[in-house]
């Protein structure tokens, strides 16, 4: 592992506020981040998350069949809480999938530079949290086999989907989502994967990235059209990632019921989904760097700036709560006010307590610089608004159905051995698609860091 | 490829620079020589470079721009026609062009649509996927997705000359000059 360590040797010791470490050319950026890929072996780490996060997806498999077999009531769903663990985990991964859009499209319209070294796995990890969330409501559908329904297709039976139904939105909002995603991630990779093609020495190997690479051979030409391309489609996403997490809301605030027919949501969601994005970046980005020793491009600064952002998002999910809370008071309305009590007072006011510790409170430390360039406290701090995330939808979704306008409707809600086996199952799937992302294609944008060295002039060769 | 190159035997003259600047500075100057079929390759963009090579505008934006507007009228008629003509149904009253609501998928199909046309007009434009090029004969071409920058005046150009443009790339770099095979 001499690379490793020469390797680190070079580039551990980044000055706290650079974004590259110094003494980088093209020549080793090119080298330390294809090498991952191509030449060093996959540490002990690698193979250890991604063999978890593999048992976790065959779980999946099962749960999944064992759901196709026998039908929904495997779940804890019933009436009234007929949307449990499905959509939880929907709206969440969704969520998560944020982040990504965020950092490539509009901190490039930003020109933030920092978005340089996180924006590639961001990219992949909101690929792979969309093919999450998405499964979801399929899964719920029942009949989840003739999911193609949603779609307006010519069908034998002259049928349209209702347009005027929020969850045909959804359909449009997270597949489109999901496909421009993609073509982002895509084109941010063609360059890269022609470096890949001519550095890759296994005949095979050169021709597989040969034909993702498309022939790239980075013409000056060609580099125009892709600069504007890649610009108006960063113009196309901004947008769109506003909006998909605003129709997610509209699943919830065009229904009447007290707790989610509220006009702040579609604003708040894509507070809170920005800011559970954020954290799953810094989840997956502190151990990464560790691992391949990649300090040198995702440097203390590129962790203390994602804190920063996470403590802006926690504000202003902060501010959701409090004005939920405070229009639900001044609505007058009993049954919104009696839906506030519940939710802190009620059955499940455990968990709306957890949602405040981890949504409100945990991420006012990092108002202070230590606790930013802190690895342990970013880390905990991330882990704990990941968790608070999922349990703020948890009690938007559940605490809202179990307790409606009829007293003898009421019923408790408790997920079923199945419902946390399709949870941990997606994140055993999410996890093995993203680690097999960095096994094969290369986590940080190789020709984005050349172009940041040329601009700082540094490298005169 | 025209008659022309064929005699000459060669795609063109490549020339192995060491960086961004001396690129830029020798695509100038080989512009203001008169050639006219040239290409300059980089690991990365670089700013001015496509301008020095006479290369202004491109079509993206535009087809952009078509994409999108497509995606938006045919996502808005798809709706309409199938709400008020193909399967008309009353739904709590409302009108059947009830338009407001059918503002999400018209917005989402606009982004659908400009975003593919974003992808498959560059490719197109590019005329990507190509997956074997004359370039890639030359051997340390492969560098030019690493570290090194390349010119290449191609063999088709009206003023190119196998031995006096050898010798004016010769003049531009300090490192050496390749023969590329077709």
């Amino acid at each position: 592992m001499s690379t490793t360590d020469d390797f680190r040797a070079g580039t551990l010791e980044p000055d706290a506020d650079r974004l590259l470490a110094p003494g980088q050319t093209y020549a080793s950026v090119t080298q330390k981040i294809s090498s991952v890929v191509l030449t060093r072996r996959p540490p002990l780490f690698w193979m250890v998350v991604f063999a978890t996060g593999f048992l976790l997806f065959m779980l999946l498999l099962v749960a999944v069949t064992c759901l196709f077999a026998k039908g929904v009531g495997i779940w804890g769903i019933m009436i009234p809480v007929a949307w449990g663990f499905a959509i939880v985990n929907f709206v969440w991964w969704i969520g998560i999938g944020h982040a990504g859009t965020l950092i490539s499209a509009i901190l490039l319209l930003f020109r933030q530079k920092w978005r340089t070294s996180i924006n590639r796995f961001a990219e992949a990890m909101t690929l792979f949290a969309v093919a999450c969330a998405a499964m979801f409501p399929l899964l719920h559908l029942g009949r989840p086999w003739v999911f193609y329904w949603l779609f307006p297709y010519p069908d034998t039976m002259k049928l349209w989907p209702q347009w005027r139904s929020p969850l045909v939105w959804d359909v449009f909002a997270v597949s489109t989502y999901g496909t421009v995603s993609f073509i982002f991630w895509y084109i941010g990779l063609i360059p890269d994967l022609a470096s890949m093609r001519d550095r890759a020495r296994h005949p095979l190997v050169k021709v597989i990235y040969g034909i993702l690479s498309m022939g790239w051979r980075g013409a000056a030409r060609h580099w125009h059209r892709y600069r504007v391309a890649y610009l108006l489609l960063a113009g196309l996403a901004t947008p769109l990632v506003l909006s998909v997490h605003s129709v997610v809301s509209l699943d919830f605030t065009i229904a009447i019921l007290p707790g989610w027919h509220s006009t702040i949501f579609p604003p708040y969601f894509v507070a809170g989904a920005i800011f559970s994005g954020f954290a799953m970046v810094l989840t997956l980005a502190i151990p990464l760097r560790k691992v391949y020793g990649l300090e040198g491009f995702i440097t203390a600064r590129h962790l203390d700036n994602m804190a920063q952002l996470l403590l802006a998002t926690g504000l202003m999910v902060a501010y959701g709560y409090v004005m939920e809370t405070f229009m639900g008071w001044y609505s007058g309305n009993r049954f919104e006010i009696f839906e506030l009590v519940t939710r802190a007072l009620g059955p499940y006011a455990f968990w709306y307590w957890v949602l405040i510790f981890c949504n409100v409170l945990v991420p006012q430390v990092f108002w202070f610089r230590s606790a930013r360039r802190s690895i342990p406290v970013l880390f905990i701090g991330s882990l704990l608004v990941n968790l608070g995330m999922w349990v703020e939808r948890f009690v938007i979704i559940v605490v809202s159905l179990n307790r409606d306008f009829m007293t003898s409707s009421w019923r408790m809600y408790f997920p079923t051995f199945w419902d946390w086996a399709t949870l941990s199952g997606s994140i055993g799937l999410f996890l093995t698609l993203m680690f097999l992302f960095i096994r094969v294609l290369p986590a940080i944008s190789i020709f984005e860091l050349r172009e940041m060295i040329h601009e700082e002039g540094g490298h005169r060769q | 490829m025209s008659l022309f190159a064929k005699k000459q035997g060669i795609y063109g003259l490549v020339a192995e620079f060491e960086g961004a600047d001396a690129l830029l500075e020798a695509t100038k100057r080989a512009v203001r020589e008169g050639y006219r079929r040239l290409e300059a390759y980089s690991p990365f963009p670089i700013d001015d470079l496509s301008e020095a090579l006479g290369f202004e505008r491109t079509l993206v934006p535009l087809i952009v721009l078509l994409g999108g507007i497509v995606g938006g009228v045919g996502g808005f008629f798809m709706e309409w026609f199938s709400a008020t003509i193909h399967y008309p149904i009353n739904v709590g009253g409302r009108p059947l062009n009830s338009w407001p609501s059918f503002i999400p998928v018209t917005f989402e199909l606009t982004i659908l649509v400009a975003s593919i046309s974003a992808l498959l007009g560059m490719l197109a434009l590019n005329k990507l996927p190509m997956p074997n090029h004359p370039l890639f004969n030359v051997e340390r071409f492969s560098q030019a997705s690493q570290d090194r920058f390349f010119l290449c005046i191609e063999s088709s150009d009206p003023k190119f000359d196998g031995q006096a443009t050898r010798q004016f790339l010769e003049s531009l770099t300090s490192m050496v000059v390749y023969d590329v095979e077709p």
